[in-house]
């Protein structure tokens, strides 16, 4: 029924199998492909067919669930969004995200992120207390708009392997999170940037962004990270200018 | 082997798993809470759920008729008590999630907007966007973060749950970047591993989707529930299975066959209205749906693609600035995976397997049969939908009954100790040989990928959108042989740290388990009601032998038992399922007796 393969191309896979290598190896496979079959799917093949040691994260598919960024031909992406077509003849080079510990093969260690994540308190701080039996919170859809874009992410930190500065320093709080962190801090519900600013204006917080903007570039989901940075920078020199330069205005809070 | 204590061990941290471990928490401060799961929680497949959530909203909407759509989408399938309990608290549970930050598509006034949905009588479906399921699950994950007695262990891989002294007392898990395993020992357990779709070829699911939790309650001698029931998603991109929301429907979408002419209105879903009608046309309910396109290709009035017969999904009407605001991902599936601009030309789409209607057994507490284990979400069969799913119920379900799930077990765990260490830790023992064996025996010829394709193949033409008793007892038969092969697997890892082979090899197994629960099931069910179809003289619903749930018991290398369960009617008796005119004129009818 589905359409009968007569291509193939060369995916070129680093592989490190921490129990086997002590250095990441380049290993070639030639892969038979259609022009719907996506980077993920090639790999697949290779997993079914050839080599069932190959490791790698997916699960959706369907480029939401933020699992199965790699390095294609040094492009941070997503690989199941990728397609094989794209980089026909071949061959296509496939590696573990730039910037991020390797577990094995194309597994990064995503625990240093999810610390950072946890790190900027990324849930609602109310601002007015409400009661269930009250209903909901208004909040009009151009209050909304404010926070749509940075509520997107999909934490598949594509954005970490694209920032240079994160690459320099691993402390850094990076695009991803401090998106996040904005995400919450732009919510008409919330009245948490008070308790966010100590990370905002910590050393490896947001004024160690160098605006490369290359993070915004990569983002799958058209969050723009490099963008919520900069309104971070905003704020956190206004809390630096009320604190320092205003005394005994409120630290933080919204003007 | 690491073992670690907690009060209440919760197994899946998707939408469920989360609400649960959040319910727990806040029902017992003081109370540590294990959230285990094989993935980081926010890749669980709840992220992939896309229309919304229902929850009766508006002032001419009623629990009443929340309650009928239900209960008749569902074919009377269903356990009218606990749906009753459903429709009362969907509400409260979406303020929650709203109060959570979750970012609910809002009405100009800043109130949360509703939409319609397939089966729904009223528009009573909250969404954000099309990525209702991202955006909830990403609210719960971040949600529970303020909570320190939920301990994670994200990318742990649950090989069984340990059973002592008549009660559930924990699970054992390989921690999977090391490969070691560990013992988390509990006073309550709680499943929340989602469906079981992979079971299927052509299927809207994530590739962790592969029955887990229902395969280890099985293997404990909890029965599977109504497992026969599978939902076929009407909208689905061949090829690949991944799901165009029914929001696109909901928002007026048309479904049109070869001749670009809207086929449903010849399956008792119509009059054509140009504007949507809920509960006609493409507003009526997924099985109906899935159903008419099946009738549709063996007319000859589909149209033969590259990857099987489709019929077009046309958006074209609403316009780009309308798909861009309230469908922006289906926007850009269909122009990225697909090269087509749905503002321009109508999507090819097909039915995928989609949805487990039934579970692990699940009183209307979301308790097992299994003294101190629960379940909630997908793997669950607490008993609400019935023969067929409506859209936008199974997120509310995750809330309602992960939450339900959280404060049960947490009394349970409240009235109970840890059991005897040494006992439990040499069942752990045990239960560790047998799972490392995978991967230490010699390898025998058996590719995972090849029978996991087999699998997948048979259960598709077996038990598929209609059945007769030959292809169910062709797929039953295909089932039994997979099951010896599997005693021969061949694995190319050997090593432990990230060897996914060896997880793709246990999962394997929980699909395989299920697969014969789901066949058997079917097989036995001698008539036709929601999702189940039969082409072999049952083509018909008969009450008088199958008002029933079936209940299927794992009986090892042998088939599942299957077995009988009564179904709890409380006000609505079994009627006859109407859409289109004819629904509404049964509705007419219905308020004046």
């Amino acid at each position: 029924m589905s359409e009968t393969i007569t291509k193939s191309i060369v995916i070129e896979v680093m592989r490190y199998r921490p129990e086997q290598e002590s250095e990441p190896v380049w290993e070639r496979f030639t892969v038979p492909y259609t022009d719907d079959m996506s980077v993920l799917q090639g790999l697949q093949a290779i997993k079914d067919d050839q080599d069932g040691s190959l490791s790698f994260r997916w699960s959706c598919r369907m480029a939401i669930c933020g699992s199965c960024g790699m390095m294609i031909n040094g492009k941070p992406m997503l690989s199941c969004q990728t397609f094989l077509r794209d980089f026909a003849p071949g061959p296509i080079r496939v590696e573990a995200l730039a910037h991020l510990p390797i577990e094995r093969d194309l597994v990064v260690s995503v625990e240093p992120f999810v610390k950072k994540l946890e790190s900027v308190k990324p849930y609602i701080i109310p601002k007015e207390p409400r009661a269930l039996a009250q209903g909901e919170y208004l909040q009009t859809p151009e209050e909304l708009e404010r926070i749509e874009q940075y509520s997107s992410c999909i934490n598949c930190m594509l954005c970490y392997a694209a920032c240079p500065q994160f690459g320099i320093d691993p402390e850094f709080t990076g695009p991803g999170v401090l998106a996040l962190l904005h995400r919450y801090n732009a919510d008409s519900r919330d009245g948490g940037q008070a308790e966010r600013m100590e990370v905002l204006n910590a050393q490896d917080g947001v004024w160690s962004c160098t605006a490369v903007g290359y993070c915004s570039e990569v983002c799958p989901k058209g969050v723009d990270p490099a963008r919520a940075v900069n309104q971070n920078k905003m704020n956190s020199a206004t809390d630096y200018f009320k604190r320092f330069l205003l005394p005994g205005s409120k630290r933080g809070g919204k003007p | 082997m690491d073992s670690y204590k907690t009060d209440v061990l919760i197994i899946g941290a998707g939408g469920a798993g989360l609400r649960a471990a959040i319910a727990v928490a806040q029902a017992d401060p003081g109370a540590r809470v294990a959230l285990l799961s094989k993935v980081y929680p926010m890749r669980s497949h709840t992220v992939a759920a896309e229309g919304g959530a229902a929850a009766v909203t508006q002032a001419h909407d009623s629990l009443e008729a929340h309650f009928h759509d239900t209960v008749a989408g569902g074919d009377w399938l269903c356990e009218q008590d606990v749906v009753e309990y459903f429709v009362g608290q969907a509400h409260e549970e979406l303020v929650q999630m709203e109060h959570w930050g979750c970012p609910w598509s809002r009405r100009p006034d800043g109130h949360v907007n509703v939409r319609a949905f397939g089966g729904m009588k009223i528009e009573r479906t909250w969404f954000a966007a099309d990525k209702t399921g991202f955006h909830m699950l990403h609210t719960l994950f971040q949600t529970s973060i303020q909570f320190p007695q939920i301990e994670r262990l994200d990318e742990h891989f649950c090989v069984d749950l340990i059973v002592h002294d008549g009660r559930v007392q924990g699970a054992v898990a390989i921690e999977i970047a090391s490969g070691e395993f560990k013992l988390i020992q509990a006073k309550a357990v709680i499943i929340a591993t989602g469906g079981a779709g992979r079971v299927f070829r052509e299927n809207t699911n994530g590739g962790i989707v592969t029955g887990d939790g229902m395969a280890l309650a099985y293997r404990h001698g909890v029965p599977l529930r109504d497992m026969e029931f599978v939902q076929y998603h009407p909208t689905c991109m061949p090829g690949t299975g991944l799901l165009f929301t029914e929001a696109c429907r909901g928002e007026g979408g048309f479904l049109l066959n070869k001749d670009g002419y809207r086929y449903l209105q010849d399956y008792g879903l119509g009059p054509a209205t140009p504007e949507p009608r809920n509960k006609a046309m493409e507003l009526g309910p997924r099985d109906r749906l899935s159903q008419a396109y099946w009738h549709e290709k063996q007319k000859g009035r589909t149209v033969q693609g590259p990857h099987g017969h489709v019929v077009h999904l046309d958006l074209r009407h609403l316009g780009e600035k309308k798909l861009r605001e309230r469908l922006p991902q289906i926007y850009e599936l269909a122009v990225e995976y697909l090269g087509v601009d749905p503002a321009k030309e109508p999507i090819p789409v097909l039915p995928a397997v989609h949805y487990t209607m039934g579970g692990i057994m699940a009183d209307g507490k979301t308790a097992a049969p299994l003294p101190g284990l629960y379940s909630a979400g997908e793997c669950s069969s607490v008993g609400i939908h019935g023969a067929n799913r409506l859209g936008s119920n199974s997120l509310t379900e995750l809330l309602v009954f992960g939450k339900l799930a959280g404060t049960e077990a947490a009394a349970f765990a409240r009235k109970h100790g840890h059991g005897d260490a040494a006992a439990i830790g040499a069942l752990a023992e045990e239960v560790r040989g047998h799972a490392l064996s995978l991967v230490t025996r010699p390898s025998g010829g058996e590719r995972i990928a090849t029978l996991r394709k087999e699998m997948a193949q048979c259960m598709e033409d077996g038990c598929g959108i209609y059945r007769s008793a030959d292809t169910m007892r062709a797929a039953c038969a295909k089932l039994a042989e997979l099951k010896a092969r599997y005693q021969h697997l061949h694995l190319d890892d050997h090593s432990r740290a990230w060897n996914t082979e060896w997880l793709l090899a246990i999962e394997l197994g929980y699909l395989l388990d299920v697969a014969q629960a789901i066949a058997h099931s079917a097989l036995q069910r001698e008539e036709s009601r929601g999702s189940h179809q039969r082409l072999d003289g049952f083509a018909e619903r008969d009450d008088a032998r199958f008002l029933k749930h079936s209940l299927a018991y794992y009986a090892g290398a042998e088939a599942p038992r299957i077995a009988y369960g009564d179904v709890k009617i409380t006000s609505s008796p079994p009627g006859t399922r109407a859409y289109g005119a004819a629904g509404e004129k049964a509705d007419a009818e219905a308020r004046h007796v």
